[in-house]
């Protein structure tokens, strides 16, 4: 072959290759915007009240306990948002499972002892969770029904069989190992952050080194591109929305813990934070692009934000306001990154 | 029809009489095609003249309903476009089928990920495999790149086609059909594939290359093949064969 053929064949680096730290810098821009509201807290707390925001354990320990229920829901959303889905389901199949396990827990205090009695309840919690998530993937991957569609109509299922279990009350523990796992340290951290943080280990694995991971990012650039490859798309999906649903249940099962009753409205406010913490972190909505890592910065970025402004004694519904502004900031560099990286 | 001496080795693929019948419309009636190793045919035709539904036949889309396709001298019968690869038939399709998040590496791999045990029990990607393999393929085709993490989605369509036929090239694809691999490019891209396709020739490969574009089918093949209407109008050797008559073979004039 001729040398002036081959030389047509070099990728050139000009037309559209950004620099490879201006990618790296976005794909931190969740940290950089946690910094900066720590950053922001520490200075008008200091100047207000002469108090240090960021060198209390105090405060770290409420921001990260606050982190944890809007971030079990996020890691599964973020492999569904990565693939291109949406689970609209989560908040009500988090109530659901806290209900669930509340029962269980209590139904099984009468015969065993509590440890064993703690665990049937987990186990009940975390399985029936995996209803909805069945469901859910089988309406998306058999039936071609719309993600958005399917488990709306999912959310609404989940939340009427969790009100109608729990007769529209809430429904209390006694079991003290249940409420040691909700509130006990361990070397001075809460429990419930130390079962996330083990979670959040296992997310990170399963979606940087795993065939399952790697084949959900090739789903959310190209369907088709997956199914050329011969990966079953199908059963990848429904394997997603089992484990964003099993995700939430642990969100469910944590929350008990933590409040020794379980609560059908458990997640009604998170299904947004979650969305919201998973977009902050850098995934976008059209699927193929997200980390584990961004998530749980677009998640604490949330929780700093809400806990941050009731430190500082600002009206909390302010929250809503800034918590709103962040997702299109995030949105926008996600956008001017785009351009930049010259991604389609 | 014109004799056109056949190259001495055994073929490759050898198509022999087959027919398709889409309810009352015949899309193929009885054709047959050979490919050698280290060959390029194109496939020409109106459309509608049956081009892609013998590239689908081939590919393992859609079964003939008579008439037998050999490989190696075996007859072989595809259910599923899988079943096809496996034996050794790529088809590297228009919108290429590429992740363009994913770097070549895993583009390559796509689906047959080599995983290695980290600290000897954990499962892992093996990265360092994937890009390693990725830089090796497509240095064979000339095609070399300094940042192999790169997601796919940065390179220009030529560079693009390049990564598809590098997939199929490292999963010793023997037989490789093109559908129209330059229509959607620039003219430097489009020289740059026929680069590609005299490599898979020179490495010994079949490629089947259906185009529309008479200039890039003179440029690089080594025999035509023109259909029309579901039948064979002509098979010339490029050497020997002219625009004028091919164009006249397409139209039936």
């Amino acid at each position: 072959m001729s040398a002036p053929s081959t030389s047509l064949l070099r990728a050139n680096r000009h037309s559209k290759a950004p620099h490879p730290w201006l990618v790296r810098l976005a794909a931190l821009r969740a940290w950089l915007f946690l910094a900066l509201l720590l950053v922001t807290f520490e200075v008008w707390a200091r100047a207000s009240y002469g108090v240090s925001f960021v060198l209390s354990s105090y405060n770290a320990q409420s921001i990260a306990v606050f982190a944890v229920a809007p971030l079990l829901l996020a890691l599964g959303e973020t492999f569904v948002i990565i693939a291109g889905g949406i689970d609209l389901s989560v908040g009500f199949v988090m109530g659901l499972s806290a209900v669930l396990a509340a029962h269980a827990t209590n139904a099984a205090d009468s015969s065993l002892p509590p440890l064993p009695a703690m665990l049937v309840g987990i186990a009940a919690g975390l399985a029936v969770a995996l209803v909805p998530g069945a469901i859910n993937g089988w309406l998306i991957s058999k039936l071609k029904v719309p993600p958005f569609i399917g488990t709306l109509g999912m959310f609404g299922v989940a939340r009427g069989t969790a009100f109608l279990l729990a007769k529209g009350t809430t429904v209390p523990v006694t079991n003290d190992w249940f409420a040691a796992l909700g509130n006990g340290r361990l070397l001075g951290i809460p429990v419930v952050v130390l079962v996330t943080a083990v979670f959040v280990l296992f997310m990170h694995y399963l979606l940087g080194q795993s065939r399952f991971g790697q084949h959900t990012y090739a789903v959310g650039a190209s369907e088709q591109a997956a199914l050329r490859a011969g990966i079953g798309v199908g059963r990848l999906t429904r394997r997603l929305y089992l484990l964003s649903a099993l995700c939430a249940g642990l969100g469910g099962v944590l929350y008990t813990a933590r409040f020794t009753a379980g609560a059908a409205q458990a997640g009604e406010p998170l299904l947004l934070d979650s969305i919201a913490a998973v977009v902050i972190g850098g995934a976008s909505l059209f699927g193929g692009s997200g980390t584990i890592l961004g998530t749980v910065a677009g998640s604490l970025v949330i929780a700093v934000i809400q806990y941050g402004l009731v430190f500082i004694d600002v009206e909390p519904f302010w929250q809503f306001v800034a918590v709103g502004v962040v997702i299109i900031i995030s949105v926008l560099v996600d956008q001017t990154q785009r351009k930049l990286g010259g991604e389609r | 029809m014109s004799a056109v001496p056949s190259p001495s080795s055994q073929p490759l693929l050898d198509v022999r009489g087959v027919y398709k019948r889409f309810g009352g419309v015949e899309a193929l009636k009885g054709v047959s095609l050979e490919l050698h190793p280290g060959e390029v045919v194109a496939l020409a035709g109106d459309n509608g003249a049956g081009k892609s539904t013998l590239t689908k036949m081939i590919s393992g889309v859609y079964p003939a309903d008579d008439g037998e396709i050999r490989l190696d001298g075996q007859a072989v019968r595809f259910s599923t476009p899988e079943a096809a690869r496996v034996a050794g038939i790529e088809t590297i399709y228009q919108d290429l089928a590429l992740a363009d998040n994913l770097s070549i590496g895993a583009n390559i791999f796509l689906g047959r990920e080599p995983m290695r045990r980290a600290f000897g029990v954990l499962p892992v990607l093996d990265r360092r495999a994937m890009a390693q393999a990725a830089k090796e393929t497509m240095s064979r085709l000339d095609f070399h790149v300094d940042r192999l993490e790169a997601p796919v989605g940065r390179f220009s369509g030529g560079q693009r086609q390049a990564v598809a036929i590098g997939r199929a090239m490292y999963w010793n694809a023997r037989v490789i059909l093109m559908d129209e691999p330059t229509a959607a490019l620039g003219v430097p891209e489009q020289r740059k594939v026929l680069t590609l396709i005299r490599n898979l020739k020179a490495q010994g490969r079949g490629v089947i290359f259906i185009s529309h574009n008479l200039q890039d089918i003179f440029a690089v093949s080594d025999r035509i093949v023109v259909l029309r209407r579901g039948s064979l109008a002509g098979e010339r050797l490029i050497a020997q064969t002219t625009h004028d008559e091919v164009v006249k073979l397409m139209i039936g004039g």
